[in-house]
């Protein structure tokens, strides 16, 4: 290196002397809402814990039955559902998608599961099977479609929510498989729906199915490559690309895991429902349902930030809320009610809280 | 000596528009190589296609004296050619560490690892705090500190630690100093002045002369798709390099018009 070029350099930073030598020193924060600010932009699934403790203190004083091991089992058992579809939004928003077609998928795949069954006599284990690997091929194909089309999630997912649920209605020919018929010959489609009774307390299969899928997908996504992966194709694609991530079969791998996932969510709900049912609701509920929870739980949907032990909590919150106001004796419309301003509150606070950055 | 890297007649054709014309290029061993041009000169397209991001249409490329022909960005970084792109290529929402790690995580020993793909947390922090250490960065204080609560100079820091890390032959730096403020800069040309210390060559795409005049050992001047000439710094003034690369002069010995 020349000393001639270094003079000639240094002569306009000349400036500079006297000027504080530190560069760019990181200040912890000093207020105590930045210092909260920091807090929940580490642990984001702080907020909704929160407001989850205060609802089930609020509820408790208000409603004296609302502590009892019954009641509670009762929320787990209605939120199984919605919690698995969740585990499936979950990834797909971490991706800084949407998956409109959860529900569908859903409903379509246990349509499959039944009929696979009880039309062609093919035993229960193996329709099961079929109806998984159904499900995960039919998100296989949206998240083909998103990545390597380069297709709009929203746009996708909501023609595919459209075509799967029309071809669930055409396939079954609009029929239902009767619980009576499924508990003589297929007993394992409703194999979630069995439960243990600690002490008079029953809680579901599917209770503890819900809540070691959050446990499993809260290790991967945290404590593996793919996990960070994941987080790191929703936080900024271009960036994962060039850092060396292969975003397109990360894309596609989210979205069929989502669909194994809402298959799975479908064989529960032969065993929460009794019977198999193409006009379930959960093919038109269970997309909102699982955004709620999603965003409730206090992941971004711009992709990137946030846990799924959020997530869990957003569909515990929603499920204690539905129980709480029930018991309250208030009218039933002041859950969405409520539900509505938590989502806003909900989103509010995650744009506040990725201020953190500026 | 021989280059560590070398190129010849790299052709690269947009259309109707020809980004690289027959172009040559050399990285001694060791050596901080400045490539400089004005505005769509075709720098960046010989860049990319060194570093694998661009797949010329003709020419070649050797790499230690072997040759080499990289499709994508991630071939040439397993070759041991590592880029800072002038977004940085880092993830905001995650950490510092998961960060320089990301595409090349390390797993846990054991079961935990090969069954369970659990990620080393420990030796990646370990390994990412060691390598800002190196590089005087410690004025980081949180390994697991998302990237987005950095600032400029920062984040460019642990970009060029995380390419100096794993840059076991070439660091690219593409306009390193151009988001940042005087002092930051200051301490981005020292940290590359660090790297280059560690016998690791660099190729500096800049556009700031007094940076480029300071720190590199010799500099690439091209001009309308290819080399017009390689001057030492201490041999031309930064006005004779802007003449030559505009083509408002041409260099002693060069008589072409490109």
């Amino acid at each position: 290196m020349s000393n001639d070029a270094r003079s000639v350099s240094g002569s306009y930073e000349a400036g500079l002397k006297g000027a504080a030598e530190a560069v760019a020193e990181f200040h912890e924060p000093e207020s105590a809402l930045k210092k909260l600010q920091h807090w929940l932009h580490q642990t984001p699934s702080a907020v909704p814990m929160i407001v989850l403790v205060v609802a089930l203190l609020v509820f408790g004083a208000l409603a004296d039955n609302f502590f009892k091991a019954g009641t509670l089992s009762t929320i787990l058992q209605q939120i199984a559902i919605v919690g698995i579809l969740g585990c499936a939004q979950t990834i797909v928003v971490l991706t800084a998608g949407i998956d409109l077609s959860v529900g569908a998928i859903a409903v379509f795949s246990s349509v499959l599961m039944g009929q696979i069954t009880f039309r062609y006599g093919v035993p229960a284990e193996l329709s099961i099977v079929i109806g998984l690997i159904l499900g995960t091929a039919m998100g296989a194909l949206n998240g083909i479609l998103i990545a390597r089309l380069r297709l709009p999630p929203f746009i996708v997912t909501l023609g595919t929510w459209q075509i799967l649920l029309a071809a669930n209605f055409i396939y079954s020919a609009n029929e239902t498989i009767r619980s009576s018929d499924i508990a003589e010959q297929a007993a394992a489609l409703q194999f979630w729906g069995y439960s243990i009774n600690p002490g008079g307390v029953k809680i579901l299969y599917a209770v503890f199915l819900m809540i070691a899928l959050v446990a499993i997908m809260a290790y991967v996504l945290r404590h593996t490559a793919w996990g960070r992966h994941v987080y790191a194709t929703g936080d900024d694609p271009a960036a994962a690309e060039l850092a060396g991530v292969p975003t397109k079969k990360v894309l596609v791998q989210v979205y069929a895991l989502a669909g194994l996932f809402c298959a799975i969510a479908g064989w529960v709900m032969i065993g929460r429902f009794g019977s198999v049912s193409p006009t379930a609701s959960t093919g038109q509920l269970g997309n909102i349902q699982s955004i709620t929870a999603v965003v409730i739980g206090g992941i971004s949907l711009f992709g990137g930030r946030g846990s799924i032990v959020g997530m869990f909590f957003g569909a515990l919150i929603v499920g204690v809320f539905e129980m709480g106001l029930r018991l309250v004796g208030t009218d039933p419309q002041w859950t969405f009610f409520l539900i509505g301003a938590l989502i806003i509150f909900a989103v509010a606070v995650d744009q506040w809280i990725r201020k953190v950055a500026g | 000596m021989e280059p560590i890297l070398k190129a010849r007649g790299l052709t690269k054709r947009y259309g109707k528009v020809t980004a690289l014309n027959d172009c040559d290029f050399e990285l001694m061993p060791g050596e901080i190589l400045a490539v400089i041009g004005d505005n769509g000169a075709g720098k960046s397209t010989l860049i990319k296609a060194i570093s694998g991001a661009v797949v010329p249409d003709e020419g070649q490329i050797w790499l230690d004296g072997q040759e080499v022909a990289f499709r994508t960005p991630i071939e040439a970084r397993a070759a041991g050619i590592e880029t800072v792109y002038q977004t940085l290529a880092m993830s905001p929402a995650l950490s510092i560490a998961d960060n320089m790690f990301m595409g090349r995580e390390l797993r846990a020993p054991g079961i935990m690892g090969s069954l369970f793909r659990k990620l080393d947390r420990p030796r990646m922090e370990k390994f990412a705090r060691e390598k800002l250490t190196e590089l005087g960065l410690m004025t980081i204080q949180n390994i697991n500190q998302a990237v987005e609560t950095l600032s400029g100079g920062q984040r460019q820091g642990v970009a060029v630690a995380r390419a100096a890390a794993f840059g076991s032959k070439v660091v690219i730096l593409d306009e390193p100093t151009a988001a940042l403020g005087v002092k930051e800069s200051r301490r981005v040309l020292e940290l590359i002045r660090d790297v280059k210390n560690r016998g690791i060559p660099i190729i500096l795409i800049s556009h700031n002369m007094p940076h480029v005049f300071e720190i590199a050992d010799r500099i690439h001047i091209h001009r309308l798709g290819r080399r017009l000439c390689v001057i030492k710094p201490q041999d031309y003034s930064m006005s004779d390099a802007v003449a030559f690369m505009t083509g408002a002069k041409l260099p002693e010995g060069v008589t072409e018009v490109a």
